[in-house]
């Protein structure tokens, strides 16, 4: 028998595999592949204050080992997401975390005081990272200042555990994680998607409608594992990490890094049954490595 | 509909011409129910630059011998690496997704399809035959190399061809064919194509008040409706061409 159950600072997890908000819809997409209880826990989509209809198409482009995406947090809003998703999906698991995002401090609160009020919710995921929207977004995630501040601001409404999603896209992102654990963040996740381009040399265009977009997959798995590391040697909060991860392999490359859990992203949309398949492989490898407890193998590097 | 991911074994490739080929997959159980104008993710094994799986219509299906049929175009690294596989391999499928056409209500109904889009014709005029319909099908292409079994077509319904070079059929775009001069002969289109003879049909059909089905073909990512990739524009919003499509009423559309 080995142990998979993680303490993720108050969060009980079955196992450490969770999905990555925008990539696993609310769950219930893939439900025909996936035992959705059998997960550590899932995170919806990028939820907002009011509904937002996203970028233009095109918001999609196939990249070398991964893909830039600019949907910029299309959903239906709070209102939509408290009445009427959240008392389809909440049977599904007992981690389902809210991914959200706004475009100013108070958009964040109120949305982040709702979600409070949803009696099986157990934490919210702040993304203060999202690259793909004008206002907002990334900007607070780029800055310790203002990561703070948004931070703070949301502690003093969201009572139950709050994950921070940091940008990669700065300089430093080590000053931003203990910018948010000093402002009470009960875990970070990282990372967000990389900004990038690609351009069709055949109509002289960009791929996408926003020029920009968020780069994803695999290519991005160095640079991610390289700032989980980092991140995990500087702050004492636990952290999820994600960025790239296709296999059982890439995950446990995460939690040796200093990961206490994982989150699988861009993969899904490959193989929609590929979350079942890493947590079967996390077991095997600990199994054939005599590993009693996957809590051993945190951040062994 | 349940969707299902399932491991397909390559039974038949035929090689049409240099740019078109069909392949023929079975599964060790019974295949699933599909429906006209649904689609599978198809993976691209050993294709290093093919990172996403790719989708393709439901060409063809044939329950008595348990077998999917599919046409594909080569027109880049995934479908040209997807054309090298042999019988007894194997094809890794996310299926059967999307909506699908509606069912006719009479035989006032014309099928319209153009290059590629010719391939989620052939499966509609299959199952609407089965349903005792005869539909009238329009195929058109640049040349006769894409004029993929017509043989087939002829089975389901009255079979009408045309080229841009007049290679097979009548010479010109489909919406030129005589077809076009007599409205009052439908009471529902169903199209897939390129978008300009798409937007043409549906123009015409619109100016006519005949009911218009189009196929959407968007990029996608993950054809479940779970990244928001394949949005498209309607009255309603931006809806998934994945999930919500790829059929839609042209009426819904902001074209
Ligand atoms: C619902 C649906 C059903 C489809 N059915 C079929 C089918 O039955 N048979 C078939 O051959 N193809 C079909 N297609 C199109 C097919 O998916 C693409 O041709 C394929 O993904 C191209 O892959 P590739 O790696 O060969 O080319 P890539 O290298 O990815 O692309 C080559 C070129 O084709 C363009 N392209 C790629 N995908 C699309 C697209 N979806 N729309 C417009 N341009 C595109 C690219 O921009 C590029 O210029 C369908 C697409 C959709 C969305
Ligand atoms: C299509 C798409 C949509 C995304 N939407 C969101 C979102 O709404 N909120 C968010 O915090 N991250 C979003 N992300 C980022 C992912 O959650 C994840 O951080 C990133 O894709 C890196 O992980 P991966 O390489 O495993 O996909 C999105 C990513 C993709 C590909
Ligand atoms: S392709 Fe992902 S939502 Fe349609």
């Amino acid at each position: 028998m080995v142990n998979l159950e993680i303490d993720f600072n108050g969060l009980i997890l079955r196992n450490p595999v969770l999905t990555a908000s925008g990539t696993f819809g609310y769950g219930e997409e893939f439900k025909d592949f996936v035992n959705l209880n059998a997960l550590g826990g899932f995170i919806v989509k990028g939820t907002t204050l009011n509904p937002r209809q996203g970028n233009p198409y095109p918001r999609m482009a196939e990249t070398p080992k991964g893909m830039l995406n600019a949907v910029g947090l299309q959903n239906k809003g709070i209102d939509e997401f408290c009445n009427s998703i959240y008392p389809r999906i909440k049977v599904y698991n007992k981690n389902i975390i809210v991914n959200v995002s706004g475009s100013n401090i108070d958009e964040y609160v109120e949305c982040a005081a709702r979600i409070n009020e949803l009696e099986t919710i157990p934490a919210i995921e702040l993304n203060i990272s999202c690259p793909n929207v004008k206002q907002g977004g990334m900007a607070f995630g780029t800055s310790c200042p203002s990561a703070k501040q948004v931070v703070k601001e949301v502690r003093k409404v969201y009572k139950k555990h709050l994950m921070v999603k940091l940008s990669p896209n700065v300089t430093d992102i080590v000053a931003i994680a203990q910018a948010v654990e000093e402002e009470g963040a009960d875990s970070v996740s990282l990372i967000n998607t990389l900004l990038g381009m690609a351009i069709d040399i055949n109509t002289q265009k960009p791929k996408l409608s926003t020029i920009t977009g968020g780069l994803s997959g695999p290519a991005i798995k160095p640079v991610a594992l390289r700032m989980v590391w980092q991140v995990s040697k500087a702050v004492k909060i636990p952290i999820c990490g994600l960025g790239g991860i296709m296999n059982a392999g890439d995950a446990i490359e995460f939690m040796l890094a200093g990961a206490s859990c994982v989150q699988i992203g861009t993969a899904n949309f490959i193989n929609p049954s590929v979350t079942t398949e890493i947590i079967n492989g996390i077991y095997e490898y600990c199994s054939s490595k005599g590993i009693s407890d996957i809590n051993d193998i945190i951040g062994k590097i | 509909m349940h969707k299902y991911i399932h491991d397909l074994r390559v039974v038949n490739k035929k090689r049409i011409n240099p740019d078109y080929y069909i392949l023929e997959l079975t599964y060790s159980d019974t295949l699933a129910d599909m429906f006209p104008g649904q689609f599978v993710e198809i993976k691209v094994e050993n294709a290093p630059n093919t990172f996403l799986r790719r989708p393709i219509s439901i060409y063809d299906v044939d329950y008595d011998n348990n077998i999917l049929k599919l046409l594909i175009q080569i027109v880049g690294e995934g479908t040209n690496i997807l054309s090298y596989v042999e019988p007894y391999d194997y094809v890794n499928l996310v299926y059967p997704l999307g909506n699908s056409f509606s069912m006719p209500e009479n035989n006032r109904i014309l099928l319209v399809g153009g290059g590629c889009g010719m391939a989620p014709l052939l499966y509609t005029a299959h199952y609407f035959s089965d349903f005792g319909y005869t539909p009238s099908i329009l195929i058109g292409a640049k040349n006769n190399l894409g004029i993929i079994e017509p043989e087939e077509f002829e089975k389901y319904g009255e079979l009408h061809i045309c080229t841009e070079d007049g290679s097979d059929g009548t010479e010109g775009y489909v919406t030129q064919h005589k077809l076009f001069e007599s409205p009052e002969l439908f009471d529902k289109v169903y199209v897939c194509g390129p978008e300009p003879m798409m937007k043409a049909v549906a123009k015409w059909t619109v100016k006519h008040n005949i009911h218009c089905e189009v196929s959407l073909e968007n990029l996608m990512a993950c054809g479940i409706g779970a990244c928001l990739c394949c949005v498209q524009e309607t009255v309603n919003g931006n809806l998934c061409v994945c999930t919500e499509g790829p059929v839609f009423n042209v009426k819904d559309l902001l074209w």
